[in-house]
């Protein structure tokens, strides 16, 4: 039964593993996932204690329904406190890895302490043990996997790991498994790099039970083809996240240059159409039917005959458009290079293009490049940034710490060009003349996101009566709205909406492309309620789902006011207000945001979460959802 | 006239749905272990096969069993196991050059494809047609055209070359 996975407690300290049922009012009330990370990651991390200290917890996690039949529910959550913001660390990534730790047995593994020497962890049919990592430590992304593989002797187990980069300890270095599948964000590869921790492997065999199998596979196929009859379905599956950079790039909501511009005019290089022909393929993650995973071999240069996966979205913007480079090519080893590294591609993109406009005004020189000529545009230096963030040399050192510290340590101006909320870099997006995008970017809980609460279908300027639709569902809301993403009414309560929608998604362990992320049309709270009723038995209805997504955010919230996070902490840089869009089309071309309106949408933005004008969760919101004697230690 | 699985294993995406539904169609479980076909992935390089049971014309499994417990369903076009008589020696796991011969460790039994009496799961959930349940003589039409796409546009293009000298 999906019901019956355990919960791992592992300390790398003493070598000591404790195993325990999950009950099942943690499900009633987190899900799964990163719901419940985020209540583990209040009940076990003591606060103000430094990220990368034995202190801080690890927490691995399957969704509540990965593995069974809902879609695409194969993400696995890795957690913590984040290195590179100090609030809550959180990513997600797919592939094959979360499904397997549920064959193996367990939903959530509690990582503390920290191993005398690299380790990783083995899992399989209800066993957990703690070994010798000597012949994976050092090893890229997919050669760390394999190692694995061939010491234990099984092809069919599935790892996850850290890079070099997560080993360096750089701040944005991500968790991955196969070959693009990355958990990117706020640094969660150097907190297991921190604990010596290389990688978790899993291997298993045993049942999942599927509460109501025939009406399971039946309801499966329905909301399968409810998605990929779609016509954006059917764009996912040949051009993936692609077709988003171009679309976006023809309005001018696309980053170019550090925020100098927000478009990348004669491009075709490397839009959808151009990287498409690269393709060899599709790959799908542990039972998707978009498979929105591109294959290539690289073609050219010293890493002639690599095969890889992506490109994706943030590979275009990174080596793409952020740096002003219309090369193909460099997009497509970029992806790779950071993928075997263990790198996060938005934030190096981000962190690059930084530094190109510090060189270009003279902050940074040649002496601090070591001779690179560090100029957007450069694919050159493009590329060789990422082997010196990878491997902590020169400047890559100083840019490996992160957007704050990095700024601390360059001094002079650098930091009023930097871009970053809470500490880490936003998507190589526009926002300055979408204020609700701009606001999920500004009030997202792991910092500058656009995954937390983006309300992505904004851009597709629905009807209002459509929009509202939408939005008053399982709760009904009577405020303004607008259909035009420039405006600021109503967009409040749509990133609120989006966000305890995509706190269900991310603990449920299904692809936000398979929700209303993408599609107005597509899964949200109905289909979820059926899907978790036939996989698992438990009876949740819409609205109770959109409560636990409430919880989430608010345990959320809770951890980050307890590690100092204030409302001066919800804002966006200067750069979003003071900077009118230079370029784009002519509805969006000298817009930019303004910041009493904005002030107003963060107002707006408590109200409806119930927090007080500080963002603090109140204590009547902290009553209503039950965690108001947090923490509590129900797991 | 009976059907067969036709299998383009450059169309599997390598995304595992068949498995997991064969699984759950079978034994009301969610466990590619217990699936009676299984992806095979060349990871690195990008490369998904998926492999099923053939059902041969002249069964090796059929010709090992001691007991006869495995016989030909002409009807259907499958190999089958009388569960009553087999006796689990697992012979037939042993000799089926395509190791479509399972063994199911949890039911103690072995396992094999049985289109699913006729309603296959996995041609129904695989969106690419990876995996199609179609009459066995459609299989070589396909390639006949896929190949003979491939040979006249060739001969076209050398015609182009020598008329252009």
């Amino acid at each position: 039964m999906a019901l019956k996975r355990k919960i791992a407690y592992i300390n790398l300290t003493t070598g000591e593993i404790t195993k325990e049922a999950i009950p099942v009012k943690m499900r009633e009330l987190y899900l799964g996932g990163r719901g419940i990370d985020a209540y583990l990651a209040y009940n076990y991390i003591n606060p103000r204690g430094d990220p990368l200290g034995p202190g801080n917890v690890a927490l691995i996690s399957a969704g509540l329904l990965g593995g069974t039949l809902a879609s695409a529910s194969a993400r696995t959550h890795v957690g913590g406190k984040s290195p590179l913001t100090g609030f809550f660390g959180s990513c997600n990534m797919g592939g094959f890895f979360a499904p397997e730790m549920r064959f193996a047995g367990f939903d959530h593994l509690v990582i503390k302490g920290r191993a005398k020497k690299p380790v990783y962890l083995w899992i399989h049919n209800g066993e957990i043990e703690i070994r010798d990592a000597k012949n994976v430590w050092g090893k890229t992304i997919p050669e760390a996997q394999q190692a694995i593989r061939d010491e234990l002797g099984d092809r069919e187990i599935k790892v996850l790991t850290i890079g070099p980069a997560g080993e360096k300890l750089v701040r944005f270095a991500n968790v991955m498994t196969s070959l693009k599948n990355a958990g990117g964000r706020t640094g969660m590869g150097a907190v297991l790099g921190s604990k010596n921790l290389k990688a978790v492997a899993a291997r298993g065999t045993m049942d999942i039970g599927i509460a109501h199998p025939q009406e399971a596979l039946d309801y499966d196929k329905a909301v399968i083809t409810q998605i990929t009859s779609s016509k954006v379905g059917k764009v996912m599956q040949t051009l993936g996240t692609l077709f988003i950079w171009g679309a976006t790039n023809s309005t001018g909501l696309v980053r170019v240059r550090n925020f100098q511009l927000n478009q990348l005019t004669d491009c075709e290089d490397i839009e959808a159409e151009s990287l498409e022909k690269e393709m060899i393929g599709t790959a799908g993650c542990f039972g998707c039917q978009v498979h929105c995973r591109g294959r290539y071999f690289i073609k050219d240069g010293p890493y002639a005959g690599t095969y890889a996966e992506g490109p994706e979205y943030t590979s275009q913007g990174a080596f793409g458009g952020e740096v002003d480079c219309r090369d193909k090519q460099t997009v497509l080893l970029g992806n790779h290079l950071c993928n075997s590294y263990g790198i996060d591609i938005l934030e190096q993109g981000s962190m690059v293009a930084w530094a190109m406009e510090l060189y270009e005004a003279g902050i940074l020189t040649n002496k601090d490049t070591d001779g690179l000529e560090l100029r957007f545009g450069n694919t050159e230096a493009v590329i060789e940034m990422i082997h010196r963030v990878g491997r902590r040399e020169g400047l890559g050192d100083i840019l490996a710490e992160g957007p704050l510290r990095a700024a601390a340590k360059i001094g002079k101006d650098s930091i009023k060009y930097l871009l970053h909320v809470k500490g880490m870099s936003p998507l190589q997006s526009d926002e300055r003349t979408t204020p609700a995008l701009a606001l999920g970017l500004a009030t997202a809980s792991r910092g500058a996101d656009h995954l937390r609460s983006r309300p992505a279908i904004d851009l597709y300027h629905l009807p209002e009566p459509v929009l509202r639709k939408i939005y008053s569902n399982p709760i009904i809301y009577d405020g303004p709205m607008s259909s035009d993403y420039r405006d600021y009414v109503g967009k409040p309560w749509e990133v609120t909406w989006q966000e305890f929608c995509y706190a269900v998604v991310d603990s449920l362990g299904i692809c936000k492309y398979h929700t209303l992320f993408l599609s107005p049309n597509f899964p949200n709270f109905d289909e979820w309620s059926r899907l978790i009723y036939y996989n698992t038995g438990l009876q949740l209805s819409p609205l109770d789902l959109w409560r636990i997504g409430e919880r989430i955010s608010n345990m959320e919230r809770l951890f980050n006011v307890r590690e100092g996070l204030t409302r001066n902490h919800d804002w966006l840089p200067d750069q979003f207000f003071d900077q009118p869009a230079p370029i784009g089309l002519a509805h969006i071309r000298g817009l930019c945001l303004d910041r009493e309106k904005f002030n107003k949408m963060i107002d707006e933005y408590y109200q409806h979460h119930g927090w007080d004008e500080n963002g603090v969760p109140t204590p009547e919101t902290l009553k209503r959802l039950g965690i108001d004697k947090e923490p509590s230690h129900m797991l | 006239m009976a059907k067969v699985l036709m299998i383009d294993y450059e169309k599997c995406t390598g995304c595992r749905l068949c498995e997991l539904v064969c699984s759950v169609k079978h034994e009301g479980v969610s466990n590619p272990a217990r699936s009676r076909l299984k992806i095979v992935k060349w990871e690195w390089e990008g490369r998904y096969v998926p492999m099923s049971c053939q059902q041969c014309e002249s069964a090796p499994c059929m010709a090992v069993c001691p007991v006869k417990a495995i016989s030909q369903n002409e009807e259907m076009g499958r190999v089958e196991i009388d569960y009553d008589v087999c006796i689990g020696c697992r012979m037939c796991v042993a000799i089926c050059p395509f190791g479509a011969m399972g063994f199911d460790t949890l039911a103690r039994k072995v396992i094999k494809c049985d289109f699913c009496d006729g309603d296959p799961q996995c041609v129904r959930f695989c969106e690419t047609k990876a995996i199609q349940y179609v009459d066995a003589s459609v299989v070589s039409i396909e390639k006949q055209r896929a190949a003979a796409e491939k040979f006249s546009g060739i001969m076209r293009k050398v015609a182009a070359a020598i008329a252009a000298v």
